[in-house]
């Protein structure tokens, strides 16, 4: 059985359908990356995933039980934490306020912290500054930290690379190789390299459809599928 | 602004320098000291009033033109209950004085709650995300409130008795300080701590000055923001009404229109302080009330455009505000 299955999705978002009947399964450990050009509707996906829009047509079932239709609040809870594409960063608290509002009896495990610490250093560093203050790339660690600071059955990552610079995103690309060891990541992003290098499996969107899922070692061998369905060059490799 | 000023306190030294300029035009220290209290009282009672506002502001995007209805009922339910204490307010002894002012505000705050309560659930919680309805709809239930204080206290304006503890003033060199102006301003500022320390150091505090920041990305962390706005819009309100009853007590003589009258200097803190941050309110409360007291002794013809004007400026200078919260 798959962690999640997405079954006939849609999204109307004012009088434009974003989503038309997106169906996927996410199948449990590891990396499933959703590819797709700009517009295609991924990050709608997620947020629809998320409970961020009404209720729509088609389920969303995780780990058997449907989830389609809950508060957002209520999805978390289930174990599912989401990082977006605009990171979601509370700038006028601390990365420790930040890191603590994302735990849910407002403690932490020590023996944890020091593992995000491990993967994110600079958080570390500067733990009692004001997240605002951080840059891009050390934003976007405290993002991915806050989803990871207590255990989650199913992480949903926006687009972790855009913007940073090549170091951060291997830095990001290793991180994501240790968090899914024991946590399932929904990966949305555009940068095929990154995308390459940790998926297991994945799909593509297209025009708020789904038009091609199967392992990822499958579709980075054919050129001419990813030509045809994403016209990528394979830039921004990781590290 | 340069490293030096924003280190000695940044934008928190604007009631500093408006009390020295103040002095400089006003050039006697014993008018300047009698203005200078009378403003941040005046300032502290309106940071009540405005402090929910701003909240309920910043954290639901909420436009509520109603806010300054709790004022009102705030100031016409300490009223009653002091009227109804005459005998006690009027007492010798400082204690039924006491219990009898604590009574009235009591009752004004517990009132805030419930009608706060209700306004939130049948009239805000309809219209969120809609902020033309919100003004019309909240507009409507402040001419809803002010005929209800009509109805049930009539258009006569009402007197206020003062415990009798809070009478008389005190005198400072040259300077006659009312008491009850000393002690509005200390309750303000304990409600301001009290505030400052729920916002600061409690869980739910930061709940709060995360959803002011980003609601979406708090629900997506487990929690629910709308119960929390429930509450802080019930805080907001009793606040109003505290800061209406002390109003009250202030004017010594209400009518129903208190609320629609203080509606607009509410805004104006609110605005020039930063939307969604308790400190801002407090600093746009402090400068408004030492503003607006010493035009009113320079100029006072300049009186009623006095906080237009500074509201201006200070737009101009910062479009956010002063202090505002995070987005």
């Amino acid at each position: 059985m798959s962690l999640l299955s997405v079954k006939g999705m849609s999204v109307d978002i004012g009088q434009y359908s974003v989503l038309h009947g997106v169906s996927f399964e996410v199948p449990e450990g590891g990396v499933f990356v959703l590819l797709g050009r700009n517009g295609a509707g991924k990050t709608t996906t997620l947020r629809a995933i998320m409970g961020l829009w009404d209720p729509t047509p088609g389920s969303v079932h995780f780990e058997g039980s449907e989830i389609s239709g809950l508060h957002a609040s209520e999805i978390a809870r289930k174990g599912i934490a989401y990082v977006p594409e605009n990171m979601g960063i509370f700038g006028g608290l601390t990365v420790a306020e930040n890191m603590v509002l994302a735990t849910a009896s407002g403690k932490y495990d020590g023996k944890r912290l020091e593992w995000i610490y491990e993967l994110f250093p600079a958080l570390k560093t500067f733990w009692s500054k004001p997240a605002g203050a951080l840059s891009g790339g050390q934003k976007q660690m405290l993002a991915v930290a806050r989803a990871i600071v207590e255990p989650r059955r199913l992480i949903l990552i926006d687009e972790p690379t855009k913007g940073l610079a090549p170091s951060i995103i291997a830095n990001m690309a290793q991180a994501f190789r240790e968090i899914s060891e024991d946590t399932t990541i929904l990966l949305v992003e555009q940068n095929f390299a990154f995308a390459k290098a940790l998926g297991r499996d994945m799909g593509v969107i297209e025009d708020g459809r789904v038009v091609h899922t199967g392992t990822m070692t499958e579709f980075a061998a054919d050129a001419e599928l990813q030509n045809r369905l994403l016209s990528l060059s394979g830039a921004e490799a990781p590290a | 602004m340069s490293g030096w000023v924003e280190k000695a306190g940044g934008v928190f030294l604007l009631p500093v320098l408006i009390a020295a300029v103040g002095f400089v035009l006003i050039g006697t220290p014993s008018s300047w000291l009698t203005l200078t209290v009378a403003g941040l009282s005046m300032g502290m009672m309106v940071f009540l009033m405005a402090s929910g506002l701003s909240l309920v502001f910043g954290l639901m995007d909420v436009l509520n033109f109603g806010h300054s209805a709790f004022v009102s009922f705030g100031a016409f339910v300490a009223a009653s209950v002091l009227a109804a204490m005459s005998g006690w307010l009027g007492s010798e002894s400082w204690v039924l004085n006491l219990i009898a002012l604590v009574l009235a505000l009591m009752a004004a705050v517990g009132f805030g709650l419930v009608a706060g309560w209700f306004f939130e659930r049948v009239i805000v919680k309809p219209v969120y995300d809609d902020h033309l309805r919100q003004i019309l709809i909240t507009m409507g239930a402040l001419i809803v409130a002010e005929q209800i204080i009509l109805t049930t206290w009539g258009g006569t304006p009402m007197n206020v008795p003062r415990p009798r503890f809070l009478e008389g003033s005190v005198l400072i060199g040259d300077s006659s300080i009312e008491i009850y102006r000393i002690f509005a301003f200390i309750l303000g500022a304990l409600v301001y701590l009290g505030l400052f320390w729920l916002l600061n150091s409690t869980r739910l505090g930061l709940l709060i000055r995360a959803g002011v920041e980003n609601r979406e990305m708090v629900e997506a962390m487990g929690f629910r923001i709308d119960r929390l706005f429930v509450g802080v819009f019930m805080l907001g309100s009793a606040l109003a009404a505290l800061g209406g009853a002390m109003w009250a007590g202030y004017q010594a003589l209400i009518t129903p229109a208190l609320g629609a009258e203080m509606l607009v200097v509410v805004f104006i803190v609110v605005i020039i302080g930063g939307l969604g941050s308790i400190q801002g309110t407090l600093l746009g409360a402090l400068i408004v009330g030492l503003t607006q007291n010493y035009v009113g002794f320079l100029a006072p013809k300049l009186a009623l455009a006095s906080n237009m004007i500074l509201m201006m400026i200070i737009l101009l200078w910062r479009p956010s505000g002063l202090k505002p919260a995070v987005k």
